[in-house]
């Protein structure tokens, strides 16, 4: 059938000049009948691929792809040749608005960079920045600043497990993984009264105490928590399909780990024992007992490995901060950081002096600048302030891990088949409001 | 104080300018011109071994006077020490640098980062173009002290921009060279690109 006769057939003004439907058969509205095949040649049919490189356009809108990134990948049948990585989708320009803006207004921009564990940046920031003030915070702001960071950690892992195991076909783990996280944010909510943009710190405290029932809480879900990980353990670890697909693919060796400047889980997973907690210790990570998993393969299944592991050493260290939870204030008493309580401000000169001077003018830092390396679960998350004595920053710079661990992408993913870029992909553990900032 | 800087000072003399601990991390100025000497000697030489960059970034001060500063972090994992090296770049001449990417690989996202947001190029860069920004952005670079939050164009003029952009632009001259539809552009396009004319939109010209 050519095309030029179903143009015809759709073309009929459909009543002829009876006024009867008209009913053109399609292919036969006077067009000569279709020439017969050619005859069969002594060449092959098929053309010629060998050799002929494709290029397949991955995202930026896929779920595979964990948010807005886009690949554009050059294959070779079905076998990645090179990858072009390309970011920015998320772009929303928070090192620029952080100019703008004063110390603690910058809290609710880092909720968004790395919006999956959004307490974790939020300590981060706040350490940064009480590094520059030469502010030293209570011992109870200390340990709460710690179970935010290690239920942050776990939340973080527990989405990198649900989606990595999605992407290799296993349901199962998803569904458990993601009701343990229902119940840290249930913890989170009850805190800081938000499931996500927590806003938890201040510049020399936090944003309020915890609340009655949080520890028995949290207490309940470190008991119950093991039982799930174990759980998925078994589901996933001695799996002959989950190891198939993962072990030996995107292998980076220590020194290509460290040449790329990884970190986190990533870096841990080569062989390179550097965690932030143990090497540059804050919020007296050193008093912890806890260990460091270290991968020896540098694969996806030793990342899968570590972040698992890693998962149990969280536990233990909430169980450790609820048993030494202290007594006392959680801000610092130091009224040019820390607002005075309302009704002081209300009835109390010098109290709405104070308030007044940090809601209009800030909380001035002195010349100088600061870098905070933490520990996130994504890898060591920097906060890099630059101040010239005002009460906004020159420069808010965020080391980002998870961009940092994408760009090595490119060199884990060649040579391997399309889908096991999807797996690498996945144990980069990336978030792209992190990425892209 | 940190004792590779005075480990520097004795190897490469006038070439470090100022250093100093601020709040509790050791900052050494270098000459821009040797930078990529002295990190090589930094990364290679046994004792300092600084054989991991945390970061590479760029700090501009709101006085207009003062030098862009190119700030690289060290580490080195096996001793745990941290040092911060900066590069000043007057404003009144290019912005230029080498760049460590032959060092670290890690950088090369981090310098695509710095020319993105700061406009400095890195030379000996293995591929420097714009990675946060899209590569047809014509208004500049955002994180400059002379750029506007809210951009440098009207929103009426940024929505018009997206409207008409091409989208064959999104794909760079090396991957439309894989896909072999560079042929198939139009040829003001073509011959931009041959140009290495990244970033400027097809009706400025």
């Amino acid at each position: 059938m050519s095309k030029r006769t179903v143009e015809v057939a759709l073309a009929t003004p459909g009543l002829d000049a009876q006024g009867q439907p008209t009913r053109v058969p399609v292919g036969v509205a006077g067009e000569p009948p279709p020439p017969p095949p050619p005859p069969p040649s002594a060449e092959p049919a098929e053309p010629e691929l060998g050799g002929e490189h494709m290029l397949v356009n991955l995202g930026p809108q896929h779920p595979a792809t964990h948010g807005v990134l886009r690949l554009v990948v050059e294959l070779d049948g079905e076998t990645v040749v090179r990858v072009i990585p390309h970011v920015g989708y998320l772009h929303s320009g928070f090192e620029k608005l952080g100019e703008y803006r004063h110390y603690n207004q910058i809290i609710p921009l880092t909720d968004r960079t790395d919006y999956l564990s959004p307490m974790a940046n939020n300590v981060g920031f706040a350490l940064a920045a009480e590094r520059l003030m030469g502010i030293e915070i209570t011992p109870r702001c200390k340990v709460l600043r710690v179970i935010a960071c290690e239920m942050s950690r776990i939340i973080s892992h527990m989405v990198w497990l649900g989606t990595t195991s999605i992407d290799l076909g296993a349901f199962t783990p998803f569904l458990w993984a993601f009701q343990e996280r229902e119940r840290i944010y249930d913890l989170q909510e009850m805190w800081t009264g938000a499931r996500l943009t927590t806003s938890v710190t201040r510049v020399g405290g936090m944003l309020a105490d915890i609340p009655d029932g949080f520890t028995e809480g949290l207490r309940h879900f470190t008991k119950t928590y093991p039982k799930t990980l174990s759980e998925i353990d078994r589901v996933l670890t001695r799996n002959a399909v989950w190891a198939g697909r993962t072990q030996n693919v995107g292998v980076m060796t220590a020194e290509e780990a460290i040449d790329y400047s990884l970190s986190g889980p990533m870096l841990r997973a080569s062989g390179v024992p550097y965690d932030v907690r143990k090497d540059h210790p804050y919020l007296d990570y050193e008093t912890y007992e806890f260990e460091v998993p270290v991968g020896e393969h540098g694969d996806v299944y030793d990342r899968y490995l570590a972040r698992l592991e890693e998962c149990h050493q969280s536990n233990r260290i909430l169980e450790q901060a609820l048993q030494r939870l202290p007594d006392g204030p959680v801000n610092v008493d130091d009224p040019r950081v820390i607002l005075p309580p309302k009704s002081r401000a209300m009835g109390d000169m010098e109290a709405m002096i104070y308030h007044f001077k940090q809601v209009m003018e800030g909380v001035k830092a002195p010349v100088g600048e600061a870098y905070v390396g933490i520990e996130n679960p994504k890898g060591e998350l920097g906060n890099y302030l630059v101040s010239d004595g005002t009460a906004k920053p020159v420069r808010w710079r965020i080391r980002p891990p998870s961009f940092i661990n994408l760009a090595a992408l490119a060199k884990m993913a060649e040579g391997h088949l399309l889908s096991d870029l999807i797996a690498i992909n996945a144990s980069v553990d990336i978030v792209m409001g992190e990425v892209d900032r | 104080m940190n004792p590779s800087v005075d480990a520097l000072r004795a190897t490469f003399d006038t070439a470090i300018g100022r250093a100093a601990d601020v709040r509790g991390d050791t900052i050494v100025f270098i000459d821009a011109a040797r930078s990529f000497e002295i990190l090589k000697w930094l990364k290679e030489t046994p004792g300092q071994e600084y054989n991991y960059l945390v970061d590479v970034t760029a700090v501009e001060y709101r006085d207009a006077e003062r030098p862009i500063e190119v700030v690289y972090f060290l580490r080195s994992l096996h001793r745990r020490a941290d040092l911060r090296v900066k590069v000043e770049l007057p404003q009144d001449r290019p912005l230029r640098v080498d760049s460590v990417v032959p060092l670290w690989h890690g950088a090369n996202w981090l310098e695509r980062e710095v020319y993105d947001m700061f406009g400095i190029s890195f030379a000996g860069h293995p591929d420097l173009r714009r990675i946060l920004m899209w590569e047809t952005y014509a208004e500049g670079h955002p994180l400059r002290k002379d750029f506007p939050l809210r951009g440098r164009f009207s929103r009426a003029e940024q929505v018009r921009q997206a409207l008409a952009a091409n989208p064959e632009a999104h794909y760079s001259l090396e991957e439309l060279s894989i896909a072999e539809t560079f042929n198939e552009l139009p040829e003001g396009m073509k011959e931009r690109l041959r140009r290495g004319d990244r970033g400027k939109v097809p009706y400025s010209e």
